[in-house]
């Protein structure tokens, strides 16, 4: 078992109901870890589609966070769309995920998230989401 | 107690009908753990519905529900869309889906999600669908997406 980073403290209620962890970094960005349960589970034995988008979400949120936390940027985020390409299905194991945010500009970010199971080489599952920046 | 699959559920019934199947996908899994309801259904589209709790949360300082919420609710609704075009159930998974949030889902705010299945070919469902909290004239989120049949080809 792993030893959940500080951080997880930061996420939402929803990641926390999922018992997703952050459990570190992986290429500059939090990595997420949600264990495989019945309550993320779809059709018998793999996991449920809209839980994995869920975790790929929390794994874009926490890369941006993280990204505008380094260059000391004080900006809020909302996300306008999503785009999930399911890949290959998940089965009843741990599943990982990460965000990489792959343009930080003024007034947006686009960001790709992988989930994996046994190799970040074979993904299950890739969102890119966009997300509006607004500065006070 | 073993799970019945959706598709013991159509055999047993003849076809496919989406408020029984929800009962059971409703109550199991990751769907229980939403708590998603049945709405209403129609030739080609299916609406369902899951209501606002606490732990469902995105952002703890609005009580904006987390936007994979609305993936899971749509996931289901254009998934079971297809099979209530089709008349019964064949084994499928999402290719891909695209979401665009127009607006958040409100605090304390219902949320429905009806999926339609737009076209079918032998191996592709194609779908879309409107999120919305009990106005479908003022929708939250849309969604359009493709399921692969997998087994099984329509000849």
């Amino acid at each position: 078992m792993t030893t959940p980073d500080p951080r997880t403290e930061l996420l939402p209620p929803y990641a926390r109901a999922l018992d997703m962890t952050i459990i570190g970094l992986h290429n500059g960005a939090p990595l997420i870890e949600m264990p495989f349960a019945n309550k993320v589970q779809g059709r018998p034995g793999f996991l449920h589609g809209g839980a994995i988008s869920g975790l790929l979400e929390m794994a874009a949120v926490a890369a941006i966070q993280h990204a505008l936390h380094e260059r000391g940027d004080e900006a809020t985020f909302k996300q306008v769309n999503v785009t999930i390409d399911f890949m290959r299905g998940g089965v009843r194991q741990t599943t990982f995920a990460v965000g990489e945010v792959t343009r930080l500009g003024r007034t947006m970010a686009n960001v790709e998230a992988r989930a994996w199971q046994d190799d970040p080489a074979k993904p299950i599952t890739i969102a890119n989401l966009h997300y509006l920046l607004k500065r006070s | 107690m073993k799970e019945k699959t959706v598709a013991e559920i159509a055999a047993a019934h003849g076809g496919f009908d989406p408020r029984l199947a929800i009962s059971f996908m409703g109550k199991a899994g990751h769907g229980g753990f939403l708590g998603m309801d049945y709405v209403g259904h129609g030739e080609d589209w299916v609406e369902l519905a899951i209501d606002w709790r606490e732990d469902l949360v995105g952002d703890p300082n609005t009580g904006v529900l987390a936007s994979a919420v609305v993936i899971s609710l749509m996931d289901n609704a254009t998934s079971m869309s297809i099979w209530t075009k089709l008349q019964e159930f064949r084994p499928q998974v999402t290719m891909d889906l695209r979401v665009d949030y127009l607006r958040p889902s409100p605090k304390g705010a219902k949320v429905y999600g009806r999926g339609q299945c737009y076209h079918l070919s032998h191996s592709i469902g194609f779908v879309r669908g409107v999120a919305h909290n009990g106005d479908i004239d003022e929708p939250l989120a849309h969604v359009s997406g493709t399921f692969i049949r997998v087994g099984d080809r329509l000849g």
